[in-house]
């Protein structure tokens, strides 16, 4: 696992951090629908954001997530509504807006940030999980997590791979760049299918049934979810063990 | 294409999350009864090299590098209903992992990108490569849906940012259209390769109907790789969930383009003439074929025009399509008859 860099903070321990996810989410959403739905065209609104922003700027002291890091993801993160915000400079009266725009995507973007580095991502499964939230895409998100750092490992490798038969990543045209590329994603569908092919193997071996696709009553959902979630980490470990054995041949 | 916060009112997101929640509970509810249950871990790792894939960039234009957007890779190969499921997955964890698209704007982003860019251009492909039969048909088929599939996104990418008055239709369009136009073409090529490499290499996992039907009843054979079965709609039972995703993005595209298609305000002739220049330009760059200008003369009105324009476009784009199949194709044509005939 070495795209660590996901949800690096979300694991800290600050006040933030303990806080019950559900709280935590209902929060982030409440402050982004008040942030977008405060009105502009009066001072009342660019106070609003300013309290609004006072409050994201304490949660952020009080999770002690470094500055630093907030500051450049933003800045990463922002170009995209940068983009929009400057076609509306385009429109009668428009430096006011996109200035507005501006503070109302920023801030946003500073809650789902600190969302999504106080509350960790198997925490916000579980709230999921408990609003009723379909198994399947529940699953499918969970599953989606763990194989993550695979399938990106699984690219590096490829990637590696590539790199240690070409003399440069720049030889050739730009055609065959494009080549290698289609070829590098393919072969990572291909890799993807085999090992789903494995982990339902090693999933079935562990008693797992179809209950999944299958059970539609209450009650024999959350057992049948907490047998399969089981299995699931216990069949994601072993596969990930297994293929890591299995590429270095 | 992924809106942030702060940029959607809050009546457009919540109408749009009311049509793509809708949209994801009837593909949910698909999948759930006719996905082979030896498929189900696939919708999540498939959602994972959703995720890695979007991260390969390759190149386009010195200095600018473009990534697989994969909506319509992933229909074709998993089928409609579960490309929803795997594209929305990516959303909800791009979303709550990178804030990367804003959880108020998730709806919108889901209807965009999962329905529109990924079911919508299902419906395209499954049309085209209906009319068209064989290997050439699929690939000719994903290629010009990929970029249908991409160009309609930003068009009701544009509607949803217009409707909450962020900026003008009349500029928006123009602006959203021209640049995804060029970026359709990208995805449509690399979506064409990986397809075709797909096909090459493991024909099983990339058929059509028919061909997944055959090869599912060998038992020996679906042992390798569940035998290319999609969840494509083969039985009149199966087509349920398509109609209702197709009205969806219909409404969806009434509700937030439609009150805009119908009164264009000026100034479109100025980004008209940009996006021509912008989009023969790189057409030129990339695939070396002349693409009309994009403003036809002798029409004045805007409106007249544009329609004329994107016609033209669209049937530039279904010919480099077709130039771009027939050489992928041919190219494995050893590779086709084995997978063919199998």
């Amino acid at each position: 696992m070495r795209a660590e860099y996901l949800d690096r903070y979300s694991r800290l321990s600050s006040p933030v951090h303990r806080l019950w996810t559900g709280v935590k989410l209902l929060a982030a959403v409440a402050v982004v629908v008040v942030v977008v739905s405060m009105p502009r065209n009066f001072w009342g609104g660019w106070a609003g954001l300013a309290a609004v922003a006072g409050f994201l700027v304490v949660v952020a002291a009080m999770s002690g997530i470094p500055w630093g890091f907030l500051l450049r993801r933003m800045l990463w993160l922002e170009p995209l509504a940068i983009g929009v915000a400057l076609l509306s400079l385009l429109q009668v009266g428009g430096w006011q807006v996109f200035l507005w725009l501006m503070a109302r995507s920023s801030l946003c973007l500073l809650t789902m940030l600190l969302l999504s580095n106080t509350a960790p991502y198997s925490e916000l499964l579980r709230v999921m999980r408990r609003v009723k939230v379909p198994t399947m895409l529940v699953t499918t998100l969970a599953l989606m997590y763990r194989y993550l750092f695979v399938m990106m490992d699984e690219a590096g490798r490829i990637k590696r791979a590539r790199m240690s038969r070409t003399f440069s990543e720049r030889g050739g045209g730009k055609s065959r760049r494009w080549r290698t590329a289609a070829t590098v994603v393919s072969q990572l569908f291909i890799r993807v299918s085999e090992r789903s092919e494995r982990i339902f193997a090693a999933m079935c071996a562990r008693g797992w049934g179809d209950g999944l696709s299958r059970d539609r009553k209450g009650a024999t959902r959350s057992s049948a979810l907490l047998s399969h979630g089981r299995s699931l980490t216990v069949a994601a470990q072993i596969v990930k063990d297994n293929s890591s054995g299995n590429e270095g041949r | 294409m992924h809106i942030p916060d702060g940029l959607l009112d809050v009546k457009t997101a919540v109408a749009m999350g009311v049509l793509s929640a809708t949209g994801l509970g009837v593909a949910l509810r698909h999948v759930r009864l006719h996905l082979p249950a030896k498929r189900v871990p696939l919708l999540g790792l498939s959602a994972a090299f959703v995720f890695a894939a979007q991260m390969l960039n390759f190149p386009v234009l010195p200095g600018v590098s473009g990534h697989l957007i994969g909506g319509m890779l992933t229909a074709a190969l998993l089928g409609p209903s579960a490309a929803v499921v795997v594209i929305s997955a990516v959303l909800i964890v791009q979303c709550f992992l990178l804030a990367d698209g804003g959880v108020l704007a998730l709806g919108a982003n889901i209807f965009n990108m999962a329905l529109v860019g990924s079911a919508g251009g299902w419906v395209v492909y499954y049309l085209v490569s209906r009319a068209v039969k064989g290997l050439f048909g699929r690939v000719l088929a994903a290629t010009f849906a990929s970029w249908v599939a991409v160009v309609v996104a930003a068009v009701a990418c544009a509607g949803a940012l217009a409707t909450s008055g962020t900026a003008s239709w009349s500029v928006l369009l123009p602006m959203m259209t021209g640049v995804h136009m060029l970026i359709g073409v990208g995805e449509g090529v690399i979506t064409a390769m990986v397809l075709t490499f797909i096909a090459k290499t493991r024909p099983e996992m990339w058929g059509d109907a028919a061909a997944a039907k055959r090869s599912q009843k060998p038992e020996a054979r679906s042992q390798e790789m569940g035998g290319g079965q999609t969840v494509n709609p083969t039985g009149t039972e199966r087509w349920g969930a398509v109609i209702v995703l197709g009205l969806l993005i219909c409404v969806g595209l009434a509700l937030f383009v439609g009150p805009f298609a119908c009164g264009w305000d000026d100034g479109l002739e100025v980004t008209v003439q940009q996006k021509g220049v912008h989009v023969s330009e790189a057409a030129e760059h990339l695939i070396k074929v002349p693409m009309p200008d994009y403003k036809m003369p002798g029409l004045g009105d805007g409106r007249v025009a544009t329609g004329v324009a994107g016609a033209v476009g669209t049937v530039v784009v279904f010919g480099l399509a077709w130039v771009l199949a027939r050489s992928l194709v041919r190219k494995m044509k050893p590779a086709v008859d084995v997978g063919g005939s199998e």
